[in-house]
């Protein structure tokens, strides 16, 4: 019914549309002068309101959608209709439709920002209430500050410590590692490779930002952990078959196609000018590069970095698979640890009751991480709004 | 305004009596962009501590002359030079010359004022630094003054020399990189339309700059302007599709012009 609906008031649209142009089309003809708007636009403004009109009347209906389903086309179809003719007996040549369609236009665009807006506020609401309740059964203060974290153990503990250090190890090694690659390949592809070489060398590299993280979950657990815990226990150190380090460097390899095609991009953008102006003053190539293009894009490569750190905060596939769950409270590359997300990850994974609060910990510790990641966000704002300078 | 500047020129040649020595002399110059034939077997003498003029309608190739003589098109790519361009009898497109080291001798001012994001000492400082040119931070900052006084900046500035370069106005900017192309010591400094961008006040002060500089450079200047030519420049050569029509005295070329096309332009006929 719904399909219908659509259709009938597409097609109500449509026929307001060319009634009405040919509508103004006539009047102008029979008119010597001018009309203030277009006829097109007397059709826009005709088709505009059949369709919010119509849309409308879908909505009327639905609460009767149940025991009267042949409602909802009807009254859809009735009131494009109504508005249809209403709007198309307005036409006249003094009538503006065209400020009146460009004021629904604007109206389209705030609504669609809006339920953006609305959709953030409305997920973070809910997972604030659920947070809520889960402090209502676990001392908040045992949550963020003790450092045993065994939500099925008996009886149950939650101190979060040691999930925060294991997110902040892992992302420390990925971006580690992904930052001094993923910044040479940037300048390499910005200031050295030919047009030719940077054109295939770009889409390749993005390639590997496309490849989904269970892919390189199941490649960090499966290839980078053993060849690890072998290489590690080779020269005769104590290696967990699922460490930090497998899962920080694979997913430091994910992020290095982010950091470089975005620093690519940034470096780019520094006017050629000023690599001109340090040219001319007789410095090489990697002065130029050093003194003035770096520098000139640093604001904006701080911020990519910072991007690539709450996409390794966020990430949850290549943990999952690669660090294990043992939440243990170390430092230690070689050992097992857990993240954040992967400790929600698993205790939503299958049938839950709602009301427990080893369920209702993976909500607290959604706001912790959403509360992470907004305070990089900031810092990185900051620092772009520090550091900005203006080429002009 | 026209007769006073060219009375104004005529003052400025009459002061450099005799001959004067040359610095910079190209034979047979071609230069191509890929396909375009963009400079046609130029031949010309430039002579020291003076200032020339290059002039011509746009799409002449005098940029592309001027870029060439501290070989600034090397980064451009499909650019090709034939021919010889003499610096003090030596070919700068020789295999053995160091293109950094060139430059360092030729300076160049741009078009638009091109400073550095940085404050404005280390503006003037970055030439002296990346070619070791202090022993130490005090003789730095020396430099650093003395090429800000010889740009005529430095009463401007001196109390706010950590603020960014970017936030001088435009004419104070492009002061700020002639103290920088000066503060490597250049023999040549090469400027690129200096005043294209810039309002008529901030335009006299730099031709009067211009004007100072002469007793010390050799000075290049490509100018849209032909009563900037007038009033700056000693010699001036006139471009025209890519071939140098015509070079001479500026005072006889504006009052006397030899051939045909440069008399159609400096009348507004054409460009």
């Amino acid at each position: 019914m719904i399909l219908w609906s659509i259709l009938i008031i597409l097609a109500a649209a449509v026929g307001a549309f060319l009634f009405a142009k040919s509508q103004a089309t006539t009047l102008q003809t029979a008119n010597t002068g001018r009309l203030a708007s277009l006829p097109g636009q007397h059709g826009l403004l005709a088709a505009a309101v059949a369709m919010l009109a119509g849309l409308a009347g879908v909505l009327v209906s639905i609460p009767f959608s149940t025991s009267f389903a042949w409602m909802m086309p009807v009254l859809g179809a009735a009131a494009a209709t109504i508005a249809a003719f209403f709007t198309i007996s307005r036409i006249t040549p003094k009538w503006h439709a065209r400020n009146k369609f460009e004021a629904i236009v604007m109206g389209v665009l705030i609504a669609s920002s809006i339920v953006a807006i609305l959709t953030t506020v409305g997920i973070f609401a809910s997972v604030v209430f659920e947070s809520v309740a889960f402090f209502r059964q676990v001392n908040i203060f045992e949550f963020l500050f003790t450092t045993q974290w065994s939500p099925t153990g008996t009886p149950p503990a939650f101190g979060f410590i040691p999930l925060l250090t294991g997110t902040l190890l892992i992302t420390f090694i990925a971006i580690a590692v992904a930052t001094p690659l993923g910044l040479f390949a940037a300048i390499f592809l910005a200031e050295y490779a030919s047009p030719t070489l940077r054109r295939w060398m770009k889409p390749v590299l993005e390639m590997l930002a496309g490849i989904p993280t269970v892919v390189l979950g199941f490649f960090a657990a499966l290839t980078v952990a053993p060849l690890i815990k072998h290489s590690g226990n080779a020269i005769g150190l104590d290696v967990a078959s699922e460490s930090a380090l497998a899962a920080g460097l694979v997913m430091g390899m994910m992020i290095v196609p982010l950091i470089s095609s975005l620093s690519d991009d940034i470096i780019n953008a520094v006017p050629q000018s000023l690599r001109d102006g340090s040219y001319a003053m007789g410095a090489t190539k990697s002065e130029t590069i050093k003194r003035v293009v770096l520098p000139a894009a640093l604001p904006g490569i701080m911020s990519a970095v910072m991007l690539a750190i709450s996409r390794a905060i966020g990430e949850t596939m290549i943990v999952v698979m690669a660090a294990g769950l043992a939440a243990n409270l170390t430092f230690n590359p070689l050992a097992a640890v857990s993240t954040i997300t992967v400790q929600i990850a698993t205790l939503l994974v299958g049938d839950q009751e709602f009301d427990s609060a080893k369920t209702l910990s993976a909500f607290a510790l959604g706001i912790v991480l959403f509360f992470i990641t907004l305070a990089l966000n900031y810092i990185a704002m900051r620092i772009v709004q520090r550091y900005r300078q203006a080429y002009d | 305004m026209n007769q006073m500047s060219t009375a104004r020129a005529t003052e400025s040649n009459t002061q450099m009596v005799g001959e004067r020595t040359t610095r910079i002399s190209a034979r047979k110059v071609n230069i191509y962009y890929g396909e375009k034939h963009a400079i046609k077997d130029l031949s010309i003498e430039i002579p020291d501590r003076s200032v020339s003029a290059f002039i011509g309608p746009s799409g002449c190739g005098k940029s592309t002359f001027l870029r060439a003589i501290n070989r600034m098109n090397d980064t451009i790519e499909g650019c090709r030079l034939t021919g010889e361009v003499r610096l003090d009898d030596k070919n700068i497109y020789d295999k053995d010359v160091d293109v950094v080291q060139l430059r360092s001798h030729v300076g160049m001012v741009f078009q638009k004022p091109n400073p550095f994001p940085k404050s404005i000492f280390e503006n003037v400082a970055y030439g002296p630094r990346i070619h070791g040119l202090a022993k130490n931070k005090t003789d730095l900052e020396e430099m650093v003054v003395a090429s800000l006084k010889k740009a005529g900046l430095f009463e401007e500035v001196k109390d706010r020399l950590d603020a960014p370069g970017t936030g001088l106005s435009g004419g104070q900017q492009q002061r700020l990189c002639i103290a920088r192309a000066i503060a490597v010591n250049p023999e040549v400094i090469l400027m690129d339309e200096p005043c294209s961008a810039l309002d008529p006040i901030a335009t006299a002060r730099i031709e009067e700059l211009i004007d100072e500089l002469r007793q010390n450079y050799c000075i290049v200047i490509v100018t849209h302007s032909m009563q900037q030519a007038a009033r700056v420049s000693q010699l001036t050569a006139f471009f025209h599709l890519g071939t140098l029509v015509e070079t001479g005295d500026t005072n006889s070329m504006f009052t006397n012009p030899r051939d045909k096309r440069t008399q159609d332009y400096i009348t507004g006929r054409f460009g």
